[in-house]
């Protein structure tokens, strides 16, 4: 059975699943980070108290993630069809994934942000710095090595999501570790892609603290 | 110290803040009325909870006064909008008790922070940030990280971090507090010596009377959430008015307690005749033997300050006696008996 449309399989398997985790995480963040950024500012004793805008989005960010992934995988799949115009595939599979992962990523980057000493946040505002300003040139830089950790977590579990994304035809290797190891009893070719997800998530991870470390300059 | 002429650089009216909670509000100030005058060097002294850590925030307005009016430079900063505030706040530095730099940034970016918020050109930046290195004595850490310096070197970068921006301020909250005694000496004689050379106007908040007594030429007393004394170190030291000032000029102020119940005399030597031997002299002159109970020097700014307390001869005319030649020598002498029990 290892002939080499099997092998080329998994070999497009294993593409497919980076494409989405890597792309989903990219625009997860892009709505998750500024997301976590606003959580911290707006609440109270922030540089910038919105409590009311807070507790919305408290809320927001808590329903969106008590939804089981497989459930909003099924109930968004209208809205994926408008997006990407079809149901099935990998492409298909980076709207729920981004719909799951942002609000997800809103509270990693959240407390990241809260690590940071709230005496530095007070020396740049006595400096005259401006919220903005703030954000950029302290929130960010200080809690990287933090972040970048967050952000490992993230693609993993994105990575996750994405293989349970197979049972509805998602692509990648979850789709084949379903069509071959659950519906067709080929167990040999279900546990190599298990072994494969392992292996890409062993990298994601130690790449990822990787680079926190390098990045970390307190101590 | 200069200018006590010209407006103070610095005024607070009336100032007060109370913050309000679910379990209800805390006064934390209330009626402070404070004048600071460019080039002093100002102590805010007072217990901790006192209120002092309040003030020095209300001054650059990271706390906002609920009454009353701070005007700084001429300026009322509760009639600045957020962008004028934020341009006053840059001719403000300040220092805390943790440092407060950042840990991702190197010791030259910690000092270029300010001068980025301000919109210099990043090469003056760090021009800039290498004459402060120097002025603060650390040109060799430019590229060193906060975590790899001991506290006083964080301090001193912190202060460079302040002055980058040539403020016309420098407020110091509890700056020497986490700072071992030969570190909290150095860093003292730092911000005297910026002092001097630049003119710049230092508030200094502790709770030590020591740090008052090193660097300061004014200072005010805070006690529960009130201004209780405020003048130049030299008379709050040698003539404490209030309890509070007492409590702080003589911190283990049990001394009292401890003396036999005879009538005594409290001698307080004001940096003029410190150095005479008046003891000796009124030993001499009166014939009468004296018992030295308490004694205290202290050195401020070069003269000598301090306070002696005798315990008098039993009798009486000879007692009067010693007052008198005391008094006759300007001393200010007071008779403590009354606390003798």
């Amino acid at each position: 059975m290892w002939d080499n449309t099997i092998i080329l399989m998994i070999v497009k398997g294993v593409f497919e699943t980076l494409y989405m985790t890597l792309l989903s995480t990219l625009l997860a963040y892009v709505i998750g980070l500024p997301l976590g950024i606003i959580l911290v500012i707006t609440e109270k004793g922030g540089i910038l108290p919105e409590t009311r805008v807070n507790k919305v989005l408290n809320v927001i960010v808590n329903l969106a993630r008590s939804i089981p992934f497989l459930i909003l995988l099924i109930a968004v799949l209208p809205l994926t069809r408008i997006i990407t115009g079809t149901t099935i595939g990998s492409t298909a599979t980076v709207v729920p994934l981004v719909i799951a992962a942002a609000p997800f990523i809103a509270r990693l980057v959240e407390s990241s942000i809260k690590e940071i000493d709230k005496g530095v946040i007070e020396a740049s505002l006595s400096m005259g710095a401006s919220p903005m300003q703030i954000i950029y040139k302290v929130m960010i830089p200080e809690a990287i090595p933090s972040l970048i950790v967050g952000a490992a977590i993230a693609t993993t579990t994105i990575l996750g999501y994405s293989a349970m994304a197979g049972i509805v035809g998602g692509g990648g290797l979850g789709t084949i570790a379903i069509n071959y190891g659950y519906y067709r009893y080929e167990k040999g070719i279900m546990i190599v892609t298990v072994i494969l997800l392992i292996i890409i998530v062993q990298i994601l991870q130690e790449i990822g603290m990787k680079i926190a470390a390098k990045k970390d300059k307190r101590k | 110290m200069s200018g006590q002429i010209e407006s103070p650089i610095i005024e607070m009216k009336a100032l007060g803040k109370t913050f309000f909670s679910e379990n209800g509000q805390v006064t934390a100030l209330k009626n402070i009325d404070l004048q600071i005058h460019k080039g002093d060097i100002f102590g805010i002294i007072g217990m901790s909870g006192a209120g002092k850590s309040t003030l020095v925030r209300c001054i650059n307005y990271l706390e906002k006064p609920t009454e009353g009016e701070i005007w700084f430079d001429g300026k009322e900063l509760g009639a600045l909008d957020q962008k004028s505030l934020r341009q006053v706040r840059q001719s403000m530095g300040m220092i805390f008790q943790q440092f407060n730099l950042w840990m991702q940034r190197t010791a030259e970016g910690n000092i270029c922070f300010p001068l980025e918020i301000a919109g210099v050109s990043q090469a003056e930046a760090k021009k800039r940030a290498k004459e402060l290195l120097k002025l603060v004595g650390l040109e060799d850490k430019a590229g060193a990280y906060p975590s790899q310096l001991s506290g006083g070197q964080k301090q001193r970068i912190a202060i460079a971090r302040a002055l980058a921006t040539s403020p016309k301020v420098l407020l110091c909250d509890e700056a020497t507090s986490a700072l071992d005694p030969t570190t909290t000496e150095s860093i003292l004689s730092l911000l005297k010596d910026i002092n001097k050379r630049l003119g710049i106007t230092i508030i200094i908040i502790t709770h030590e009377m020591s740090v008052v007594e090193k660097i300061c030429s004014h200072v005010a007393i805070i006690d529960q959430s009130t201004i209780a004394e405020t003048g130049s170190v030299h008379d709050i030291f040698t003539h404490p008015k209030t309890k509070a000032a007492e409590r702080l000029v003589y911190p283990n102020d049990n001394r009292i307690n401890k003396l036999i119940g005879k009538r005594c005399a409290r001698i307080v030597f004001d940096g003029s005749s410190a150095y005479e031997p008046v003891i000796s002299s009124m030993i001499l002159e009166c014939k009468a033997t004296v018992n030295i109970l308490y004694a205290d020097m202290k050195d401020i700014e070069g003269k000598a300050f301090g306070e002696l307390i005798l315990q008098l001869p039993q009798d009486e005319t000879t007692a009067d006696k010693v007052i008198y030649y005391l008094k006759s020598r300007d001393l200010h002498v007071e008779e403590v008996n009354d606390y003798v029990g």
